[in-house]
């Protein structure tokens, strides 16, 4: 199977090459009309198939690999590094992008997955298609040729051979690492879609913003798998690593989140050159940079440039990305200087306050959070060059710059919808505005009366105080977004008869993009609101024997044992927690410890409850050495529920974009 | 609207912000700090888990225990905060602090994000004006302000549309 695998990633090679060569050959004969013994036309569909017929190949490579980690055979390294006997079934699947081969072999084949798809549609705008399936070509030789020459995942073990393989990494063994990294992935590798059909459409000057329309969808799918894979990994974060928090500001995580970001501007700055003809430059440089992100956070953490958690990711193939990014910011360079005539906008804006400048904004401010992460996470090498030492950017940097861009970026979520296209008045603000504004003012007054202060212990308090404002903003900004609804409901209402409910109904339907966007827009409040509550969150730490209590908030949990359990891949230590409030018994929860039979790792297996006000969290740690004691960790993290809860609202918000629109009665009779 | 009514609005609106923060900020003033608490979320648990020294949870870490004895130790002495980073930075380098400090080159990391804002800010405020204030932009404007062809009928259509949806246009 490694001679079949090796061999198929070879062939991926040479057609993806085939594609890029005849490809790039067929464009030139096309755009500059030279006669050729073949005709243009032909030599880009043989481009097309070569494409196809990758796909193929790559799939045959995947397959193989994931063959041999069912069939356990060690004589490739892969699998004797990331897999072994025991292993369960998801796990061994998910073998597949556990290390740096695997993950690049995913990669490529994810990419092949959506050249297929893209060369399969080729009839939508052929030449288009052609050039973005020759852009996808060429980077798909760039994955490939890592593949075959730098990380070969069929690399043969040296020796004699082992009996079992050293086992996936324990805290791979969790049901969301089974989805977490394709999901990411598919983000990641989606963008280039996007890339492609931008850089081609700036390189054949296509006329319009058609090219916007058709990758509308591709952006947006792209960008609810980047969203879900982010979100999959904080709640595996917050499941696994038994530290109660889901976001570290590791690299890592940056990398995701900086093309999230850009991808993010795209998606709302891409409305104004849609329908205004306006920052197509912009847009081609967000779409351009967001495409480098993925490659620069992949360089970063795989490269072992910066530290991060995430070390079972690094290796050597640095020097590849590096080169590879080069090439791609020079090409777009190059591609931008000679186009560059061709973007130049149909429209300008009119005024300060309006949709198009709000849109600006928010691109400022998604950018602005982006370079603070990309400064943060390079920093330490920077002050290694500048001053000889390396100091560490962790979260009290971020939470002190980005929370407060982050709250202003909620702020304009608000404002935004509110403000109608190309200019509004005064009087427009103050009628849009003055719900919103007196829902802020009474949720600082209601959190005030509660004890939601910014004054902690007598001194203040930041976090306190973000929570507040994120709090205060999250109202308002519901508000606003609720109001749109009602005020186009009731007209639908008034218009139809219909029900308010109908008339939401309907209104979504007639306008999917701009609803969904505006349900997207709830999720990510209801996201805030969530984050918000880690101002508040607070731990206990007990070494607790047989029937000792340890209280934490409203809960009073009991030891009332400890007990063992053992299989083939892992021995577990349990801890029974029965869990009382209101000095009745509710329920009990079972917090383990792991330790892996083949690696010898342990493993936090936390037990958490979870409640739309909180989640007490348990951790069992294990035993103290000096007393022999078992010690128990409680948490209790308010509103954690909320984010995996905005983090669905959104990905409903997502499809519904995804939608087409329904036109009304009278223009579908018309088209009739 | 008049100018006057304008400038009354917006200082209402100015008044109202400034006595809800001044309430906002003037409740709950009472008790001290911990220390502890803090100084644990400036500094790195230094055994290689990346986590500060307050969220450090790993059993049996030699590191983070003896480094919260010596935090405790050093705020019972009565040490200032800036004594305390400065003696675990000496002891243990400068990654020790979960912070890059505000002095030297560290001063950058924290006033280039805050600089590339504000300029960023600034441009994209002089890009709109100079859209707007050009030729091009004043004339797009009048185009809108009076559309050509607009019978009476459209335009009270049009004013009705935009009284009750609050708004002229797509998403």
């Amino acid at each position: 199977m490694a001679a079949f695998g090796s061999f198929a990633l070879l062939i991926a090679l040479a057609l993806a090459a085939y594609n890029l060569l005849a490809g790039i050959l067929a464009l030139r004969l096309l755009a500059t009309g030279q006669p050729a013994r073949i005709s243009p036309e032909r030599l880009a569909d043989t481009a097309r198939r070569a494409g196809i017929a990758g796909f193929v190949a790559i799939s045959a490579a995947a397959f193989a690999l994931v063959w041999s980690v069912f069939a356990n055979d060690f004589s490739i390294t892969y699998i004797m590094e990331h897999s072994n006997r025991a292993l369960p079934g998801a796990y061994k699947f998910s073998a597949l992008w556990s290390g740096q081969e695997g993950s690049l072999l995913l990669w490529a084949w994810l990419l092949g997955i959506y050249g297929f798809v893209l060369r399969l549609r080729h009839k939508t705008d052929v030449r288009l298609f052609a050039y973005a399936g020759t852009i996808l070509a060429g980077i798909q030789i760039f994955f490939l040729a890592v593949l075959n020459f730098a990380a070969p995942p069929f690399a043969l073990f040296a020796g004699a051979l082992p009996e079992d393989g050293n086992g996936l990494n324990p805290l791979l063994q969790y049901p969301e690492m089974v989805i977490h990294p394709p999901m990411l992935y598919l983000g990641y590798v989606g963008f280039s879609v996007p890339f492609a059909f931008a850089l081609g459409a700036l390189m054949m000057r296509y006329p319009g913003e058609k090219w916007i329309k058709i990758t509308r969808v591709w952006t947006l799918v792209t960008w609810l798998f980047l969203t879900g894979g982010i979100f999959l990994g904080m709640h595996w974060a917050y499941a696994v690593l038994g530290w109660g928090g889901y976001w570290g500001w590791d690299p890592v995580e940056n990398a995701s989140f900086m093309p999230w970001l850009t991808g993010t501007a795209f998606l709302h700055s891409v409305m104004m050159q849609e329908k205004k003809g306006m920052m197509k430059s912009w847009n081609v440089w967000l779409i351009f940079s967001t495409f480098l992100l993925t490659l620069l956070g992949t360089l970063l953490t795989r490269a072992g440039l910066v530290s991060s958690v995430h070390a079972f990711a690094q290796s050597s193939i640095g020097s590849w990305f590096t080169a590879f990014m080069v090439i791609v910011l020079a090409v777009c360079v190059f591609t931008y200087v000679l186009q560059r005539k061709h973007l130049k906008s149909d429209h300008q804006l009119e005024s300060l306050v309006s949709r198009e400048s709000s849109f600006l904004f928010n691109n400022l401010v998604l950018l602005t959070a982006c370079f603070v992460i990309l400064w943060g996470t390079l920093f330490p090498i920077l002050s290694e060059f500048v001053q000889g030492n390396k100091v560490t950017v962790g979260a009290p940097f971020y939470n002190r710059v980005a929370i407060p861009i982050g709250l202003f970026l909620l702020f304009l979520t608000g404002v935004g919808p509110l403000l109608p296209w190309r200019a509004t008045s005064l009087r427009s603000i103050r009628r849009n505005f003055i719900l919103p504004v007196i829902a802020l003012w009474a949720t600082v007054i209601v959190c005030l009366a509660v004890g939601v202060s910014p004054w902690k212990d007598g001194t203040f308090d930041t976090g306190n105080f973000y929570a507040l404002v994120a709090f205060a903003l999250s109202a308002g900004v519901l508000t606003a977004i609720f109001s749109e609804f009602l005020r186009g409901a009731g007209v639908i209402s008034k218009q139809t008869g219909h029900n308010l409910f109908m008339g939401t109904w309907l209104l979504i339907r007639r306008n999917t993009r701009r609803y969904g966007g505006y349900i997207i827009h709830i999720g990510v409040v209801v996201v805030v609101i969530g984050l918000a509550g880690s101002a508040f969150n607070r731990n206990v730490e007990k070494e607790l024997g047989l029937h000792d209590k340890l209280t934490i908030g409203p809960y009073t949990m009991e030891c009332t044992g400890f007990t063992q359990d053992s299989n083939d891949n892992y021995s577990t230590d349990y801890a029974l927690l029965d869990v009382y409030q209101n000095g009745k018994k509710q329920f009990q929860m079972t917090p383990e410890k792991r330790v892996y039979q083949i690696s010898g790792q342990p493993q936090t297996m936390v037990a958490i409850h979870s409640v739309p006000a909180w989640d007490l969290y348990v951790v069992y740690e294990g035993t103290n050495p000096d007393s022999g004691q078992p010690i128990v960790k409680a948490f209790l993290n308010p509103l954690v529920g909320w984010i995996w809860a905005g983090l669905v609202v959104m990905v409903f918000g997502t499809l519904v974009a995804l939608v087409p629109s329904q036109k009304p009665a009278a223009q579908r009779g018309g088209a009739q | 609207m008049k100018i006057s009514a304008r400038v009354s609005f917006w200082m209402k609106t100015v008044q109202a912000v400034a006595l809800a923060t001044a309430v906002c900020f003037s409740l709950g003033a009472t008790d001290a700090g911990s220390r502890f608490n803090d100084l644990g979320h400036r500094l790195m648990c230094t055994c290689g888990c990346a986590q500060l020294l307050g969220e450090c949870n790993h059993v049996g870490c030699t590191e983070s225990g003896r480094e919260r004895n010596e935090l405790s130790a050093a705020i019972a002495s009565g040490k200032s905060d800036k004594d305390i980073l400065g003696i675990f930075s000496a002891k243990y380098g400068a990654t020790v602090l979960a912070a890059p400090t505000t002095q030297g080159f560290d001063l950058v990391a924290w006033i280039a994000p805050f600089a590339v804002f504000a300029a960023a800010l600034l441009g994209t405020i002089l890009l709109i004006r100079r859209w707007v204030t050009s030729p091009a932009g004043k004339a797009q404007a009048a185009k809108r302000a009076e559309p050509a062809n607009q019978d009476p009928e459209t335009k009270t259509l049009r004013d009705k549309i935009r009284r009750e949806t609050g708004s002229d246009g797509d998403f």
